[in-house]
């Protein structure tokens, strides 16, 4: 069983995975970051890796992979920075990324070294499930890299139950139709949508993201779910920061209230 | 006959095309793909369809034998003139035929990109017929470079949103468009412009522009006896006007297509468009195509004085033709499209748009037989240009 989903299903509940953006807000920022997050008590790092064109992020995740490719962050510098946290850090680690990174790299180089340093899982929202299956599913389980899928208020049951079968990490339930980075409470549509899901009895843990800002959103997702994803709040957090460490701690302390 | 350069159920023009989009997006394009042939093949769609085209647009568009160009390449060249369509180019035989398709899908909002505008005017116009709201989303850069066209936008009654995203222009137009469409996904269709995105767009928008191929055929049987050309030229960002241009010639080896990119300041001078050349495989707003990217994968930012030819990607049908040899590709710069301009204006009375002058412009790299006869697609006019034209002859 994948390490992200042996995590998940030992501790069972109230999961804290927290994203960022890699080399933002500067390039040497990835390995404090990593190390407080742990320390701090999230349980999965989701490592953004910056993309010119991210066309599911919202504008503050747009920004911080324009700061961070500005800032000279690559993939090789990137995987030498997970290595480096690797040497001290064993907490879960996804790369979140899109599939044009992974083709231009080649795939299974990609995969390859992603294994060598300490990956443990990938997110990427543009490679659809069936051409997954058909093309690179093997390859994925022999690196021991685990995917989690994405659903929405949209997709069909049928698809449900493919991302079930196809996510050997987590599924990941965007609570709302949108792009990244959404503020504001969790309605009553969505707490139906998360219902409906649970009421389907999927084998795969749930881990709920897309507009989980606060405590206040933490709770209500981890109600629902195994826990939740953050991204865009944790880096407005970051923005602007001197200290990383210590916003980092204060930032996953505020959240787990 | 086997259709070798029309796409599979998949969306697949050879190792180019799919639908390489987040599941957000997944539940619109499937919909999209399973209904738009049917919607299309409907007989009264078809009837309206064709009626705002001849009524509306002013279609059929004539094919115009250019005696003095002709006379200077030593053949016979033809202007198919989408030029004189309503809005000034090619690109409202797409839009026509997709707010049809938006209607009958019970669509209340539409959104588009656009790059020179062209597609963004002609958005806004079907949409102020339709009354339906329209959003276009623009590039902050070509915003400013194309001041006439946002105009016109905004009286037709859309809102024109700047892109102020990466390079501000094309892509990250499409890149906002797309963003838009993820956030409204229930009630929104998104009318794409070019022969780009996931599949079934770049079809749909080859079937609604190939009413152009379609007269040339006819237009040409009339005039010189052949159904056929030897040559169709067209310009290429996206490529809507080269697949309209090609569509009913594709599987005609008698006929050679050819695609005329922009080249920018030069190919090898870091500013260029030039996709076919600098591009390698990759996947760009939902499709696998050649695009301009680094070896980490990211896109690069193209450049073109034109606004409608600097898209760091082509069609997927364009790669394939292009990859398989089935159409070959010339590159022209700034300056031989913008002389390109001056000669058909002073020549022929014709003010081509700078996108259309790249196709004219690469007409002396090919060596014609006499009795050849060429079409190139006009597929706008230059009237949106003309600050451009006003700042680049008083530069030179």
């Amino acid at each position: 069983m994948n390490r992200i989903r042996q995590i998940i299903e030992a501790k069972g509940k109230e999961i804290l995975n927290v994203y960022f953006t890699a080399g933002y807000p500067t390039l040497d920022s990835i390995v404090p970051i990593i190390k407080s997050l742990e320390d701090s008590g999230a349980d999965i790092i989701e490592l953004g890796m910056p993309y010119s064109d991210p066309l599911a992020d919202g504008v503050t995740i747009q920004q911080s992979s324009e700061q961070a490719l500005a800032n000279g962050l690559n993939l090789k510098n990137l995987f030498e920075s997970i290595a480096e946290a690797r040497k001290t850090c064993t907490i879960p680690i996804i790369m979140m990324g899109y599939f044009n990174q992974l083709l231009q790299y080649g795939i299974e180089d990609f995969l390859k070294l992603a294994h060598h340093n300490g990956v443990d899982g990938m997110i990427i929202p543009d490679l659809p499930m069936e051409i997954y299956k058909r093309d690179y599913q093997a390859l994925f389980a022999q690196y021991n890299i685990g995917m989690s899928f994405l659903i929405t208020p949209m997709t069909s049951d049928d698809r449900i139950h493919l991302a079930d079968d196809l996510s050997d990490a987590f599924i990941y339930m965007v609570s709302q139709s949108s792009i990244t980075g959404k503020k504001g409470d969790i309605s009553n549509q969505q707490r139906k949508y998360f219902e409906r899901i649970n009421n389907m009895k999927l084998k795969s843990p749930i881990l709920i993201g897309f507009g989980i800002h606060d405590n206040a959103t933490y709770r209500t997702a981890c109600n629902y779910s195994h826990g939740a994803i953050i991204g865009s709040a944790f880096i407005r957090a970051l923005k602007d920061s001197k200290d990383v460490t210590s916003i980092t701690k204060s930032f996953v302390s505020d959240i787990r209230g | 006959m086997n259709y070798k350069y029309h796409p599979t159920i998949d969306g697949f023009y050879g190792d180019f095309g799919g639908a390489y989009v987040p599941e957000m997006l997944h539940s619109n394009v499937a919909k999209l793909r399973d209904v738009y042939e049917q919607i299309m093949d409907e007989p009264e769609f078809k009837k309206e369809f064709d009626e705002l085209l001849r009524d509306y647009v002013g279609r059929p568009s004539p094919l115009y034998l250019a005696k003095k160009l002709s006379a200077s390449h030593g053949c016979n060249i033809y202007l198919k003139r989408e030029d004189l369509n309503h809005t000034g180019a090619h690109k409202i035989n797409n839009t026509i035929g997709q707010i049809l398709l938006a209607k009958r899908l019970n669509k209340k909002r539409i959104i588009a990109e656009t790059g020179a505008g062209q597609h963004g005017v002609a958005t806004a116009t079907v949409c102020a017929l339709m009354g339906l709201e329209c959003i276009v989303y623009m590039g902050a850069v070509d915003i400013k470079r194309q001041a006439p066209n946002v105009a016109r936008m905004r009286m037709l009654g859309a809102t024109v949103v700047p892109a102020e995203s990466g390079s501000k222009t094309l892509k990250d137009a499409t890149n906002e468009a797309i963003r838009d469409w993820i956030n409204n996904a229930e009630d929104t269709h998104y009318i794409i412009g070019s022969a780009i995105g996931p599949h079934p767009y770049p079809d749909m928008v080859t079937k609604f522009q190939s009413v152009i191929s379609e007269e040339i055929q006819s237009q040409l049987q009339e005039k010189t006896g052949k159904d056929h050309p030897d040559y169709v030229v067209a310009c290429v960002g996206g490529g809507s006007n080269a697949a309209g241009a090609f569509y009913h010639f594709l599987h005609d080896d008698r006929v050679q297509l050819i695609l005329a990119e922009a080249a920018g300041k030069g190919i090898d001078s870091g500013e260029s468009a030039a996709t076919s050349i600098l591009g390698t495989k990759g996947i760009i707003h939902g499709c696998m195509t050649l695009l301009m990217q680094t070896d980490d994968g990211q896109i690069v930012e193209p450049y073109s004085l034109s606004a409608g030819l600097d898209y760091p990607g082509i069609g997927p049908m364009h790669a394939h033709l292009i990859t398989s040899g089935r159409a070959k590709v010339h590159a022209a710069t700034d300056d031989e499209a913008m002389n390109a301009v001056i000669s058909l204006s002073k020549d022929e009375g014709i003010i081509p748009a700078l996108e259309t002058a790249h196709a004219l412009a690469i007409l002396e790299r090919i060596d014609f037989n006499k009795n050849d006869n060429v079409v190139i697609c006009l597929s706008g006019r230059g009237d949106k240009d003309l600050n451009t034209f006003i700042d680049y002859i008083g530069q030179n």
